[in-house]
């Protein structure tokens, strides 16, 4: 029971961190039309600049600097990139994306190298703040839960709220009308591309001294945040919400218990092979869940898109 | 319609003539007498890997280019039919078949298209951006698939086997390097007159027709859905036989066959070479290959270069290389390339120095962060040159700002050339 | 059964909004017969119906007594009903001849074979080039379909209609946008291409209404207010106070 508590804390920081990328990604898909595919390497850009600040002025300042770098610099690769793009297609801009994303991959490895760089949790939470029955609870871990629940409301208030998030909302189901009302659509763009990507920047920072800030953080997380708002539901953000926590917690749990198949196929009658090495089906007699768990939200995505191709939450077709 | 009509319609509609064999006549002889030209084991093994690129690349473009699908996950395709080929390799080898090695890249074509029937069964109901997840989520399954089912992936190491054990063929058992480039020039010949044929076929011009208006291909009595589904069967087909070329090359597939980097390499190599062409994927596995290798041999930052160069071909030439070649097609016609001579040199050339001279303070900035200290040494174009020199930074630097300004200078000169070159003179049409 | 299409209470609703409220309509074989109506009035939406594009509500739709429920586009295709669209819907990257010849690809019986190249098909070839010359655009046959102007594309759209031999010819709006001349070359292309077939179309020029339809429907807010030959409809006093009389004041 005490374990199932753990996991519940872990898998929710894993689902609430991939929801500050998703939230920002299904935005921008919404209004846009963009799956950006190069999300995720902004993601890698915060920590590495919150790396680089809190090499000098240490990791609070970094905490709201790196961020707004990374959002302006989206939002110049909205304005002179995307935009540019934008007139041959979506599958161009695809494209354009996913070359942003080998770009800025090799780029961080210049300035930084290909070995991990040691990016750390500030001191001042670096204790355990309790423990579940000898588990230890980071007090990191709790702050990553705040602020992340904090960004979550914060963003609710301003698209519910504000005439901005307003124009914002009626964007995500009717892009053409809110052109046609005569607000400066491409601004709006430029804006929520900027904001999206300081949310995965927000995201790096706080994850990147957990999760470990190398070059190839972005291609890891990447794929599960895409899952993500294609389970979710692409367009809607309870959705993305939903999902994010679902696919935090499977993998959680995934990787914390070691049933085997062997146990699932001789609880259900079958008897093992008599040498299991040289069975063809030795794979599957000695599967275990944590080697599956990483495949998982792959599989989850696969069937939703089969069964349920609009998502869990989504309405609008893409 | 007149007898004149007719007379000029119908050699545009009938079958083989010379003119239209005429390139693959050309591209068969050129095949034949490249390992004379290019005698060296490494040439051959570029060439060998060109080929296999090629296959890939154009069984990439039956979906990109003809069918509109974006994949992210098409390496499972050909990574697969390898796998299958490796091991069928060791069955020779334990003598359970026996066949001439080959026909092996079939028996990859047909594992390849078996799993895009499955696959695509469900992945090509829709295209676009969806079809693209569910390639990627495929994909980047199956890629982690490799490190479970190790009796088929053979988990970390991959599997291997020896191509040497097929039944000879005319005495020949594949031991050299030459023998394996014939073979893989085979089925290059082969394999792309194929697919050229299918873009020929009703199912391939529908594929062409739902790309660019499902809907309205829907009202000819068309379901977009089963076009795409021929379009990517038979892609998966192609890319197998890649698969079993590559087999028969390296005699090892691991689960870098597979993953990610590989489907994002060969959407690039495709790009690259200009999805609008039949052709352009063969351009772009040959310059890429030859990139890759020469880009390899100098500089660490290779793949930098290479990210850079597609951004670049996204944002200005969305046509890639075919497509810059076909632009010429017109002013060629018209008789107005010379036009365009002079502006090239003023503008193009200037751009590319810049270019270079930007890609040397890079490496120069490279070198001076990563070299040991005291080491300040370093090759730049043929040059020894000091990356903490204040000098050869303000020469580099130098270099890059006055290339770049020259273009920029020259660009409304080029502007203007290339509408001329484009205006038939007055009086004709 | 003699009717080449019928609509019996046929209801579309999107939300709360009822956009088709019970339409009946049965149009003969041969028939020429066009469906005006004030802007609003559900008429691209009643298309859109009958050819499957949207899911109707309630009612019935048959073509040649066959009920089309359920159907998808490509599968009412086949039965012998095909459509042209409002916004010009063609192939813009593909070759004039090659949007012809693949509008002809599936009622020549070719379907998704991958065996035989269409170019050695003489009767595909043939058939294209003679609908081509029916159009008119021969001489544009080897240029991409985007570069034509809009009336050579609003022609070749209602060639690309045409050429499947489909009986029941569907055409929304064929004159939107064109000049007077344009206007007079599309009416007759329409009358040369659709003799002995049964034609239904979406047309807010009263002029070409009353010079091609041999009956007319006025769809008003979602209903039929009237049918019947073009004098009756002219004289119902029905149809001039909901808007006939307005428009026609304004072509004159």
């Amino acid at each position: 029971m005490d374990l199932v508590l753990v996991n519940l804390i872990d898998g929710l920081v894993t689902g609430l961190l991939l929801f500050m990328l998703s939230s920002g990604l299904t935005l921008i898909f919404s209004m846009m039309g963009v799956l950006n595919f190069a999300h995720a390497s902004f993601y890698m850009l915060g920590a590495y600049f919150a790396y680089q600040i809190s090499k000098s002025v240490g990791f609070w300042p970094g905490l709201l600097i790196a961020p707004l770098i990374v959002g302006v610099l989206g939002a110049l690769v909205e304005r002179y990139g995307l935009r540019r793009v934008h007139k041959y297609g979506h599958v161009p801009e695809l494209i354009f994306t996913f070359g942003l994303a080998l770009l800025i991959e090799e780029i961080v490895q210049f300035f930084w190298g290909r070995a991990q760089v040691p990016f750390l949790a500030p001191e001042a939470l670096n204790f355990a703040l309790f423990s579940i029955s000898g588990n230890a609870i980071p007090a990191y871990k709790v702050f990553m839960i705040f602020i992340s629940m904090a960004i979550f409301i914060g963003l609710l208030l301003v698209l519910t709220k504000s005439r901005v998030g307003l124009i914002i909302q009626a964007a995500l189901s009717h892009p053409q009308t809110v052109e046609t009302l005569g607000h400066n659509v491409p601004l709006i763009f430029m804006g929520v591309f900027g904001v999206g990507t300081a949310l995965a920047g927000v995201a790096g920072v706080i994850a990147g001294p957990v999760l470990g800030t190398f070059p190839g953080m972005a291609i890891v997380l990447g794929s599960i945040v895409f899952v993500t708002i294609v389970v979710g539901g692409l367009g809607s953000l309870w959705g993305a919400l939903v999902a994010s926590l679902l696919i935090g917690w499977v993998t959680t749990f995934a990787a914390s218990y070691n049933v085997g198949m062997m146990d699932v196929l001789t609880g259900l009658g079958f008897t093992p092979p008599e040498d299991l090495s040289e069975s063809l089906f030795r794979d599957i007699w000695s599967l275990t869940l944590p080697q599956v768990g990483p495949i998982l939200p792959y599989l989850l995505m696969v069937m939703v898109l089969v069964f349920r191709p609009y998502g869990l939450f989504g309405k609008r077709d893409v | 319609m007149t007898s004149l009509d007719h007379t000029r319609t119908r050699p545009a509609a009938g079958g083989l003539s010379l003119a239209t064999l005429a390139p693959w006549l050309m591209a068969a002889l050129f095949l034949a007498v490249m390992p004379f030209i290019f005698a060296d084991n490494s040439a051959i093994t570029i060439m060998n890997q060109m080929a296999i690129t090629i296959i890939f690349a154009l069984a990439y473009n039956m979906l990109l280019g003809q069918g509109g699908m974006l994949s992210f996950g098409h390496a499972v395709y050909m990574g697969l039919g390898g796998f299958m080929c490796v091991h069928i390799m060791n069955w020779m080898e334990d003598g359970a078949i026996s066949m001439p090695l080959p026909l092996l890249p079939l028996f990859g074509g047909l594992f390849g298209l078996g799993f895009a029937m499955l696959i695509g069964s469900f992945s090509t109901r829709k295209a676009g951006t969806v079809f693209a997840m569910i390639s990627l989520g495929v994909g980047e399954l199956i890629a982690a698939c490799s490190v479970i089912v190790v009796v088929f992936f053979g988990g970390e190491e991959g599997v291997s086997g020896d191509r040497t054990y097929g039944i000879p063929v005319l005495g020949v058992e594949f031991l050299h390097q030459i023998e394996v480039y014939y073979l893989t020039a085979f089925w290059l010949m082969l394999s792309a007159a194929l697919m050229y044929l299918f873009s020929r076929t009703p199912v391939g011009r529908m594929a062409n027709a739902v790309r660019d208006n499902p809907e309205r291909a829907e009202f000819l009595g068309y379901s977009q859905r089963w076009v795409r589904y021929y379009s990517f069967c038979a892609s998966g087909f192609f890319a197998g036989i890649a698969g079993g070329l590559f087999a028969i090359n390296y005699e090892i597939l691991t689960e870098e066959n597979l993953n990610l980097a590989t489907s994002g390499t060969i959407l690039l190599v495709t790009f690259l070479g200009g999805v609008g062409f039949f052709f352009g994927p063969i351009i772009g596995a040959i310059v890429f290959t030859l990139l890759a290798t020469v880009l390899k041999l100098h500089t660490e930052l290779w793949q930098l270069y290479v990210g850079a160069i597609f951004v670049a071909t996204v944002m200005f030439f969305p046509g890639g290389l075919a497509g810059l070649l076909a632009m010429h097609v017109a002013p060629w016609r018209l008789g107005k390339m010379g036009v365009l001579v002079k502006p090239y040199l003023t503008t193009l050339l200037p751009g590319v120095i810049g270019g270079l001279g930007l890609a040397g303070a890079t490496e120069m900035l490279f070198h001076a962060r990563e070299a040991a200290e005291g080491d300040e040494a370093m090759g730049l174009f043929f040059m020894e040159v000091s990356s903490h020199s204040p000098v050869a930074w303000a020469a580099v630097l130098a270099v890059t700002a006055a290339g770049f300004w020259l273009a920029r200078r020259g660009a409304p000169g080029l502007k203007a050339a290339w509408d001329e070159a484009n205006t038939a003179p007055r009086g004709r049409r | 059964m003699s009717a080449a299409l019928e609509l019996e209470g046929l209801r579309k609703s999107f939300g709360k909004t009822e956009i088709i409220r019970g339409v009946d309509l049965s149009i003969g074989r041969a028939e020429r017969h066009a469906i005006i109506g004030p802007n609003g009035a559900g008429k691209s939406t009643l298309f859109n119906l009958i050819t499957g594009r949207f899911p109707k509500t309630s009612g019935a739709i048959r073509l040649h007594g066959k009920d089309l429920t359920g159907l998808a586009p490509f599968e009412i295709n086949r039965l012998g009903l095909s459509r042209s669209f409002q916004i010009t819907n063609i192939f813009p990257k593909m070759s004039v001849f090659e949007n012809v010849r693949c509008a002809l690809l599936w009622a020549q019986g070719h379907r998704y074979s991958f065996w035989s190249l269409v170019s050695r098909s003489r009767e595909l070839n043939e058939g294209a080039e003679e609908i081509l010359e029916q159009i008119n655009l021969t001489a544009r046959r080897d240029l991409p379909a985007g570069v034509l102007s809009y009336a050579e594309q609003r022609a070749l759209e209602i060639g690309i209609t045409i050429a499947g031999g489909a009986d029941v010819i569907m055409l929304d709006e064929p004159t939107a946008g064109m000049s007077h001349s344009e206007t007079d070359y599309i009416v007759d292309l329409i009358r040369e291409v659709t003799k002995g077939k049964t034609l239904v179309m979406v047309e807010h020029d009263m002029g070409v209404v009353f010079g091609l339809a041999d009956r007319i429907s006025v769809l008003v807010y979602g209903e039929i207010i009237a049918t019947g030959t073009p004098e009756a409809v002219r004289a119902n006093p029905k149809v001039q106070e909901a808007y006939l009389g307005a428009a026609l004041e304004a072509e004159h």
